[in-house]
């Protein structure tokens, strides 16, 4: 069992992000538009309301872990190792058997279909087949085209995942993030089932969104936190530190 | 220098994948979907085969080149007889090896005297009438398809049903969508639903308003399923959707692809509204944050799409 710390995690918690804060990330055109889009109401539609988050999100949730293994009953040899993820139960098989990854038409999943290898004392893990999801919950999207590579490292008691998103939709950049765990024999995970209900009445098939150009909510997180609004816009340029003079002149600019 | 490299790495998989995906698009492959139902891909439209201890029912028949595969791998299910096809649309890509794989299927038939289907013998061809009129031509014209291609079975209302191998069969039709004649298969027991061109992992729907297609029905259609779609525990598994072209999916699928035609279409009526031109609207690329996942696999392009829920909503032909 492995407790979660928040450090870099904590702006996803809670209430998540702001709206239109796609700062430090390498979203491309079609990303933003996705996120310029979104409508928070879209979380009130029935099947929206349990969606778990994805393999390569659900680090930035609540997300204490249950990490198991299943072995072969006759050579003893590891055939996956198994986590449980404490929001929505999400559960991750990693299979270590050399097995093949399914082909195209097989069925995609949130936590897609993961296989590993040793890269020395880090167990490397490879994700495809994953449902479409997103890169933060401000709408910005992640396709069901991307890859996650993964390296779990532990030292001692303490676990880091780091997370790298390879989506050629979405993404100019691999996208990298790490998380961190501390090992906790006592956490439990809780019971979670989610069953979606309507809400809000809304004639069929009404689909919440913002059409090009109306959504009045995207300059409220650069206005409020006194930056640029082209900071606030992202892409690949913003996640380097050669960005900072221009960051800082743009600042300036402003006062 | 870093970037560049990650670039060209991210290219080569991109072209490499591109490769590999239409090599393999000609292969059939067989995938068992849940409970009696299996998808075969590939080559065509998806086939979805029930098999059971009485018969085998195949919904949609590819095309008329693959039809002896495609009887092959069903023979590898099942060897029971096929006694019933069901075909989703009049497209060739659904309906070309029809005629091949009747004739490989058995009919179970009344007394001769008494059938009206008279002398045939084959495994029954079953649609909404209006496939029936797109693949045949009135007496002394040619037409589209041969006669041993075209339905047997036709039905002319909203919906059908059959029982087969212990499981009840709902045969839904879904009016003006992709065209006249959809019609979507529901395996209650299995919880599998077989879309036809309505549904596709790998594009943009396709509606022509000369075949009777619409964006509204096609909006109709992605609706329906969803209303009859019942996910898993925490929206994992459920009902699975097999598309007519692509992966097997479940409801989330469905309610992204619902979702992206409604975006599309409420940004082109949009741009409609504000008086703008077939031209200034493709200009606009209002589909283009879905670009990515939905052109250059086969379906209508981006320009396409457009133009369609263009002259669709407009009222306007080609």
């Amino acid at each position: 069992m492995w407790s979660q710390r928040f450090h870099e995690e904590l702006p996803e918690r809670g209430a998540g992000p702001e709206i239109g804060d796609y700062a430090g990330l390498p979203v491309n055109d079609a990303a933003r538009l996705r996120a310029d889009s979104w409508d928070a109401a879209k979380w009130t539609i029935p099947e929206r309301q349990c969606e778990p988050h994805p393999a390569d999100y659900a680090p930035r949730g609540p997300a204490n872990l249950r990490i198991g293994n299943t072995v072969d009953p006759i050579s003893q040899d590891v055939v996956s190792w198994d986590i449980t993820v404490m929001w929505s139960l999400t559960h991750r098989a990693i299979y270590m058997d050399g097995r093949p990854h399914p082909s195209q038409y097989a069925q995609h999943s949130w936590q897609g279909f993961s296989t590993g290898e040793w890269d020395g004392d880090m167990l490397k893990v490879t994700t495809t087949h994953l449902k479409e999801a997103w890169v933060r919950r401000n709408g910005l999207p992640r396709s069901d085209r991307a890859t996650i590579v993964e390296y779990w490292i532990r030292n001692e008691d303490y676990l880091t995942l780091v997370t790298i998103v390879i989506d050629p939709v979405y993404l100019t950049e691999p996208f990298v993030r790490t998380s961190d765990w501390v090992l906790d024999p006592g956490v439990q995970l809780s019971p979670f089932s989610c069953i979606p209900a309507v809400e809000i009445e809304r004639p069929r098939g009404a689909v919440p969104h913002h059409l090009p150009g109306t959504n009045t909510f995207l300059t409220e997180y650069a206005t409020r936190h006194g930056l640029p609004q082209s900071a606030a816009r992202g892409g690949a340029a913003t996640m380097y530190p050669d960005y900072l003079p221009e960051l800082r002149r743009d600042i300036e600019a402003l006062r | 220098m870093i970037r560049a490299r990650v670039s060209l790495v991210l290219a080569l998989n991109a072209a490499l994948a591109a490769a590999t995906s239409m090599a393999a698009e000609d292969e059939l492959e067989v995938l068992p979907v849940q409970g009696n139902v299996y998808m075969i891909a590939g080559a065509g439209g998806n086939t979805t085969v029930q098999i059971g201890p009485e018969a085998v029912v195949v919904v949609d028949t590819k095309t008329a080149a693959v039809a002896d595969r495609l009887i092959a791998a069903i023979r590898k299910l099942s060897s029971k007889p096929i006694r019933h096809i069901v075909v989703t649309s009049a497209d060739a890509d659904h309906t070309g090896g029809n005629e091949r794989v009747s004739s490989a299927g058995t009919y179970v038939r009344l007394l001769d005297t008494f059938d009206p289907r008279g002398a045939n013998k084959n495994a029954s061809i079953i649609a909404h009438v209006n496939v029936l009129q797109r693949m045949s031509a009135p007496s002394g014209t040619k037409a589209p398809t041969p006669a041993g291609a075209w339905p047997s079975d036709t039905y002319f209302t909203n919906d059908w049903a059959l029982f087969v191998n212990d499981e009840a069969i709902e045969l839904v039709h879904i009016p003006a969508a992709h065209t006249d004649g959809d019609t979507m298969a529901f395996f209650r027991r299995s919880d599998v639903i077989s879309t036809g061109d309505i549904f596709s992992t790998t594009g943009y729907p396709r509606f022509d308003p000369e075949h009777g297609g619409s964006v509204a029905g096609i909006l109709d259609g992605l609706n329906r399923i969803l209303e009859i779609a019942i996910p898993g525990e925490n929206q994992t598994g459920g009902t699975a959707i097999i598309p007519g072209h692509g992966r097997i999916s479940d409801e989330t699928e469905v309610a992204n692809y619902r979702d992206m035609v409604t975006i599309v279409r409420d940004r082109v009526a949009a741009l409609i509204k504000a008086g703008k031109t077939l031209e200034q609207v493709q200009s606009a690329r209002p589909s283009s944050d879905y670009d990515g996942i939905y052109a250059g696999l086969g379906g209508p392009t981006p320009t396409e799409f457009v133009a369609a829920i263009y002259r669709d909503l407009k009222g306007t032909k080609q």
